[in-house]
């Protein structure tokens, strides 16, 4: 049941894909002087200082996908990067590697196409692909909606490979517990400063790509400084799906969790 | 262009007030918008208008009110107004420090008949 509002719509029989919201607030009325509007001299206008949550909708469900994932002792991941910075790779190579180990699920968000979905399939029965259509992220909703089939009683670990977007997937909480950002070598050492938002909610951060530095003018050093400018104290893994260099540090830290 | 679907939540946000409060006008919303809130300002006024329009927000009059970035340092608590990205304690330099603000993205306050 929710704590905030007593439904019942949280339990395993009639799964919550609901859309209600809550109104935490508290109205008083006070006299003042209200600017260029014709509510100036009207007894009936008032103030209501709610400090109220503009995502609350999505939070809440959001709430409700880690208490659903709690339950069913199931870690989620929410991977976010720009498109291009190897997250599907990645992926590929995690779920080729803890075949046998973990039991993974994945959900995985593109604006248009299941290829994707197809590439993990290979590695991994419980795969479902979200198409955002006109949207740039996934929201809790989207996710609230696929999660009784993607997630089984085997799922340890749950990947939600968010739509490639380094700015509005990280306003969207899912249910996931923590965000791990990536970053790839063939994109500037900077960028976790140019997008400080994801880099500084993100609890792991993982350079990509690290085979290709020998062919690039990428400065190791400047990124992990520009990372730790943003995130002081974040995770930070260094490696290459496609080489399988510095893979076995994350695996190793996906298992201990 | 995530502003615009954060502009629709806030609308629906607001109509759910309003049902509660018994109110049919709302004159103006003040957004509190963190500097961090990965919320651009500009976007966010072009998309309120698009999305009221019809709805009971179609005439309120949009404040943002944007809120600085501010840390505590964990060694010597003191409560640095960051100016650039870099998470960092202006007193004592140390980068062991928390976000304390900049990452709201609230409805402060309704005017409200």
């Amino acid at each position: 049941m929710c704590e905030d509002c007593g439904c019942h719509e949280g339990n395993e029989k009639k799964y919550f894909g609901h859309a209600h919201s809550h109104v935490h607030h508290h109205p008083h009325t006070h006299d003042h002087e209200s600017a260029e509007n014709e509510s100036k001299n009207d007894a009936q206008t008032r103030v209501l200082n709610i400090e109220h949550n503009i995502l609350a909708k999505n939070n809440h469900i959001a709430s409700h996908n880690r208490e659903w994932l709690t339950e069913k002792n199931v870690l989620t991941i929410n991977l976010i990067s720009s498109p291009g910075s190897g997250k599907t790779t990645l992926l590929q190579k995690t779920l080729k590697e803890l075949k046998g180990k973990l039991n993974c699920s994945v959900i995985v968000g593109d604006q248009s196409t299941d290829n994707d979905a197809k590439k993990l399939k290979e590695h991994c029965e419980n795969v479902y692909q979200i198409e955002t259509k006109s949207s740039c992220h996934l929201t809790a909703e989207q996710v609230s909606k696929v999660l009784p089939e993607v997630v089984d009683e085997k799922t340890e670990v749950l990947f939600i490979e968010n739509v490639g977007n380094l700015i509005c997937p990280a306003a969207f909480d899912l249910g996931e517990n923590f965000k791990i950002a990536l970053l790839s070598t063939t994109e500037g050492e900077d960028k976790p400063v140019k997008y400080p938002v994801i880099f500084s909610d993100a609890k792991v951060v993982i350079m990509t790509k690290t085979d290709l530095i020998p062919h690039l003018n990428w400065d190791v050093k400047k990124c992990r400084n520009s990372i730790r400018q943003i995130n002081p104290g974040v995770f930070v893994f260094e490696l290459s799906a496609a080489s399988g260099e510095g893979m076995s540090d994350w695996i190793n830290y996906l298992r201990r969790l | 262009m995530h502003e615009l679907s954060l502009a629709d939540s806030m609308v629906q946000e607001i109509e759910a007030i309003m049902e509660k409060e018994g109110a049919e006008k709302v004159f103006s919303v003040t957004v509190k918008m963190g500097r961090l809130s990965g919320v651009e300002k500009e976007p966010f006024e072009f998309a309120f208008p698009i999305v009221a329009e019809g709805t009971k927000l179609e005439k309120s009059k949009l404040i943002i009110e944007e809120s600085p970035v501010i840390v505590k340092c964990k060694d010597c608590m003191t409560e640095t107004v960051l100016e650039t990205p870099f998470a960092k304690c202006g007193n004592c330099g140390s980068r062991n420090v928390d976000y304390i603000s900049g990452k709201e993205f609230l409805i402060k306050s309704l005017e409200i008949e």
